[in-house]
């Protein structure tokens, strides 16, 4: 950061980086500046004119302050400081004049737009704007676009802003949208007629100023006012993306990104903003127990009574699933620890180290990628597997990083060097001893699960220890917590199964658990878990209670309950300490609060909630990888977990992306 | 009066040889290595002293632009960029240079070039100038042949290229800042300043964009020194300039006078006089469509340069003078003016992009009267809400001539609304 300087805007003082624009530093001196296209996170485009200030001193018309920085500012007589004046006759003449020009050809028509209530444009005019029109000629009407599924458009309401335009091509990097035309014929439109092919387009919902572009699926459900809004942590992947989930009554009706600087900034992924109608559909609401080969609903006491037979029983193999917060894996820890069962997290059966947490998590910080001056992408495919961190690898690229990747060729929406398709590629480049500095390494889960996974590890480690660190990126939202937890042995998942009479699946729907053991399924969804079980134990989904989720890069962060479970389901946590007092051996808490005083007694990083906690860095000793092929990361982005494969919108856009790989 | 022996451009009518033999002959190419000799502060010097000031309408003065280019070496390519998408309407002058006179347009480009520190010039031609474009590719051709351009440009010491580059017909692409986003292939947009081209031009490279008679008047300048330009015209009004005189004359013309030469003596001396005589005159438009018009009353005694029309609220703009007699139809002259501007914006900023339709849509009625008295004032206002506010000039050029009809031609529009509410009464009696 260079020398602040100082500068007066309306009367204050304020000291001022001069690389900030001068809407940025009037912010910083706490006035409001209005504005439509000026959004921090894309470029500036300078086009609405509604920051309009006026730079005393400067020419004698009226400046845009998102496109002029403080160091462009001259200063005033006898050196004192540039003044700036938001408040003046000049400016809110401006200010009136655009808002005119903004409204004469919007349609006007908010009672039946989706925008009403949270609409830029209406509380701009109405703060800004005068009360009546002045524009007698016929209105502009503009053809609706069809954007695909998720985006719903209203285009007659565009104002132009671009800004949709401008986060599709920089930070979706997509090129599919763009503004057409010239003067007022100018439209805002999806070249030939395309649909949208990225898996971050449902921002454009959020950035829209106005209710050109709304959310198709939430379209006239509910207004912003009617909702009940909870602050909480998405587990649709491993990133722990900050949301808000928006509820009526008993339903979630949207999910919208909060801002996070070092985890999502403010976007969100489409699975995360658009599954929640898996919420509703294939919920398991009662327990069932399988009896001739069917599940048929039994009562919560008959449930429990059977399962605590079956631990009984033994011996206990306990699995946990992806979406699980961390209590409940705790609990379950420690219910099987009483039983001498195993424990096991790791159901894809990855080569994370369980007891070296800077090789299962690694030792760098997503907001690293902003400062890394080369990003080696080891496996995995960010763009389907954290497509919001993948767009801040975007953004770094576009900053001048340079990206290298190992894995099979594919669009990750930005160039990279290819380095290599197998182990001994990679090897190879960390035997060849290349300049680390600077470099941060993302090991993706593909790699870890081939057989010379630890060995990739090793090497990614080495490479690690002497650049900026290492990411391990995770698919599971709840994987880091179970290994927090110490929910994990040492063979790995082939070591606990075999032999195993009784399985504990505590919403594990990815795997296949084998004939023969009595299988209890513990969680949300009618999926492939339920499918097998013996014994289903209805349980809450992510918005539906309180919990811990520890992110990719091993920050704990606390997600709230939004609405109640249907039906006869229950928190997890609390199923588990049911089915603990049931074999006579109770947990020892009786809340949610105390269960999480007790994991913090033993796991005190688990309560520093939003501390990324330091890693000990251990790097892994060196073993000789294999010639393996990479295999390619998680490919079907829409169906990766249980609700999101209950959801009709994920299953249309899995279909049509299939349509689209055909075509 | 400018007497022949001042003229730049002594073959502005193609009479005599456009090529290279021709130029040579008529003094161009003359000594050009000894001119670059004397160093580039001398030429910016010379420039500056010679009160040259831009030709390509805004009237900026051209050594003190040449001379914001930054002075310390950086690594960057710098870039002259030639103006030559010359479609304000009315204007035509830089067409004659490109056509007859493209020898001095080169030699410029490299005297200017070298003194900016620039070793490629690009040419942006507008897209209805095929011809033209054509004519100076061969010239540019044969200065290359000649080793005037290239390598050790003109013995110079100096290597300079220059590309030619044809735009594809958009107004706006005039706009420099717009002209260099279309130079890089992308949509004709205007860039926002600051950061300006002296800074971030071309590909991010510290730019000059100059109009073709700026360019194409420095050598004879260099040659003859800063004095003698400087000694024509009123002072801070110096030079020669080409005008391109249309409309109601009989003659229409496009003339190289020199500079504050009274309007006039322009008409009457070049051009045949006004159709039907001097006091059939109604109104002119001095510099080019977008600048506001003169009533024909203010005419007598008008001087044709920056400093005099700017003090009528006016401007000399490109000096293509548009002469329009009695028998025009004042409100819709300037209506056509309007739709051009809706037509010409480029819908990128707001109050140009909603504004210039609304604009052109009162102006629309006011042409049959189809309006009230208080929408002459809305149309006022809201010319002055778009002009000042945009990201370029264009909401500006927009926004002038309607303030020009209404500040002096108020009482015509009235009268036409005041009558057509009258016939409506009568009809409906």
């Amino acid at each position: 950061m260079s020398e602040l300087r100082q500068v007066e805007i309306d009367g204050i003082i304020v000291e001022a980086d001069p690389e900030l624009t001068l809407i940025q530093a009037c912010e910083q001196a706490g006035v409001e500046i209005p504005r439509f296209c000026y959004h921090e996170r894309l470029s500036i485009a300078g086009n609405c004119r509604m920051c309009l200030v006026e730079v005393v001193g400067g020419p004698p018309k009226p400046t845009a302050s998102c496109a002029m920085q403080v160091r462009d500012l001259r200063p005033g007589p006898d050196n004192c400081p540039p003044r700036i004046r938001t408040n003046s006759a000049m400016v809110k003449k401006a200010r009136e004049g655009v808002m005119e020009f903004l409204l004469i050809n919007h349609p006007l028509d908010c009672p039946i737009c989706d925008q009403g209530g949270e609409c830029d444009l209406q509380d701009q005019a109405m703060a800004y704007g005068v009360d009546m029109s002045r524009y007698r000629e016929p209105k502009r009407a503009v053809e609706e676009l069809n954007l695909g599924p998720l985006v719903e458009t209203c285009m007659t309401r565009c104002i132009s802003c671009t800004r949709c335009v401008r986060f599709t091509t920089e930070v979706a990097g997509i090129t599919q949208m763009g503004q057409t035309g010239r003067g007022e014929d100018a439209e805002i439109t999806s070249y030939l007629n395309q649909s949208l092919r990225s898996n971050l387009q449902g921002n454009i919902i959020d950035l829209c100023p106005v209710g050109a572009l709304t959310s198709k699926p939430y379209a006239f459900t509910a207004r912003p006012w009617e909702l009940t809004k909870t602050e909480t942590i998405d587990v649709m992947d491993a990133l722990g993306s900050n949301i808000r989930v928006d509820s009526k009554g008993r339903e979630v009706m949207r999910i919208i990104p909060r801002n996070h600087d070092g985890v999502n900034e403010e976007w969100i992924s489409d699975k995360t903003r658009f599954a929640w109608d898996g919420l509703r559909r294939q919920r398991i609401d009662r327990p069932y127990m399988r009896r001739d080969g069917r599940l048929v609903p039994v009562s919560w006491q008959e449930a429990l009574d059977l399962a605590a037979g079956a631990l009984r029983q033994g011996p206990v193999a306990a699995l946990a699933g992806d979406l699980v917060p961390v209590e409940a894996v705790f609990a379950l820890g420690q219910l099987v620890d009483a039983l001498g069962g195993a424990k096991e997290c790791r159901t894809d059966g990855s080569a994370l180290p369980h007891d070296n947490r800077s090789a299962y998590v690694g030792n760098a910080q997503i907001a690293d990628v902003d400062r890394a001056g080369r990003i080696i992408i080891l496996g995995g495919n960010p763009r389907n597997e954290a497509p919001v961190l993948n767009a801040r690898i975007r953004g770094a690229w576009l900053q001048g990083a340079r990206v290298g990747y190992f894995g099979p060729a594919t669009d990750l929406t930005y160039e990279y060097d290819h380095l290599g398709k197998d182990s001994h590629s990679f090897e190879s480049y960390v035997n060849g001893n290349p300049d680390w500095s600077g470099t941060l390494i993302i090991v993706g889960q593909a790699v870890l699960r081939q057989a010379d996974g630890p060995a990739l590890l090793a090497a990614a480690m080495r490479g690690a220890g002497d650049g900026i660190g290492m990411l391990v990126l995770h698919n599971a939202a709840a994987r880091v917590g179970a290994l927090d937890v110490g929910f994990s042995s040492a063979g790995g998942i082939q070591a606990v199964l075999p032999g195993a009479g009784t399985v504990y699946c505590l919403g594990v729907d990815e795997v296949d658990i084998p004939q023969g053991p009595f299988v209890i399924y513990q969680g949300s969804h009618g999926d492939r878990g339920a499918m097998r079980a013996d014994l289903v134990l209805p349980a809450a989904a992510y918005t539906e209670e309180s919990g811990i989720f520890v992110n990719t890069e091993g920050r704990p962060q606390l997600a709230s309950k939004a609405t109640f479970p249907p039906g006869d389901a229950k928190e997890n946590w609390a199923i588990i300490r049911a089915v603990s007092g049931e074999l006579g051996t109770p947990l020892a808490y009786d809340s949610l609060q105390d269960l999480r005083h007790r994991m913090g007694e033993t796991h005190p990083h688990l309560l520093r909630l939003n501390e990324v906690p330091e890693n000990e860095w251990k790097p892994l000793p060196l073993l000789g990888c294999g010639d393996t092929v990479i295999a390619a990361g998680q490919e079907n982005f829409y169906l990766s977990n249980p609700i999101a494969r209950a959801s009709v919108l994920m299953s249309q856009l899995a279909a049509g992306e299939a349509d689209a790989i055909a075509a | 009066m400018l007497q022949d022996s001042d003229r730049i451009f002594t073959n502005l009518y193609g009479f005599d040889d456009g090529g290279l033999a021709g130029a040579r002959r008529r003094g161009h190419w003359d000594g050009t290595a000894g001119l670059i000799a004397k160093g580039p502060e001398w030429i910016v010097e010379e420039i500056k002293q010679s009160g040259l000031r831009g030709r390509g309408g805004a009237g900026f003065p051209t050594g003190l632009k040449w001379s914001f280019m930054p002075k310390s070496d950086d690594g960057r390519p710098r870039y002259l960029v030639v103006n030559a998408d010359e479609s304000e309407p009315g204007t035509c002058k830089d067409r004659e240079i490109m056509r007859h006179e493209p020898h001095t347009l080169l030699e410029g480009c490299l005297l200017a070039g070298f003194a900016m520190r620039a070793q490629s010039a690009y040419i942006y031609i507008r897209g209805e100038y095929v011809r033209e474009r054509e004519l100076l590719q061969a010239a540019i051709d044969e200065a290359y042949d000649a080793g005037l351009l290239g390598h050790n440009a003109a013995g110079s010491g100096w290597n300079f290229e220059i590309f030619l580059h044809h735009g594809a017909g958009a107004y706006i692409c005039g706009e420099e800042t717009a002209l260099l986003e279309s130079l890089e292939g992308k949509k004709g947009m205007p860039r926002m300043k600051p950061p300006f081209p002296a800074v971030a031009g071309l590909y991010g490279c510290p730019t000059t964009v100059n109009n073709v008679e700026s360019i194409a008047v420095a050598p004879t300048i260099l040659r003859r020194g800063a004095q003698w330009f400087a000694g024509i015209g009123r002072p801070r009004n110096s030079g020669t300039k080409i005008f391109a005189v249309s409309g109601h004359v009989n003659n229409p013309c496009v003339v190289e006078e020199a500079m504050s030469i009274p309007l006039r003596e322009l008409i009457d001396r070049h051009c045949g006089g006004v159709r039907g005589g001097w006091d059939n005159l109604k109104a002119v438009i001095p510099g080019g469509s977008s600048v506001p018009c003169l009533p024909g009353g203010l005419c007598d005694e008008a001087l044709m340069d920056f400093d005099w029309l700017a003090g009528q609220k006016s401007g000399l703009g490109t000096a293509a003078v548009i002469v329009m007699d009695k028998s025009t139809d004042i409100v819709r002259a300037i209506w056509r003016l309007s739709k051009f501007y809706k037509h010409e914006s480029c819908g990128q900023c707001t109050p140009c992009r909603e504004g210039a339709g609304w604009m052109m849509r009162v102006m629309q009625r006011l042409v049959t009267g189809e309006a009230e008295l208080e929408e002459i004032d809305l149309l006022y206002e809201v010319s002055k809400q778009v002009e000042g506010h945009t990201i370029c000039a264009l909401g500006d050029a927009a926004a002038w001539p309607i303030q020009g009809l209404i500040r002096h031609f108020r009482d015509d529009i009235e009268a036409r609304i005041r009558n057509r509410k009258a016939d409506l009464k009568a009809a409906a009696e």
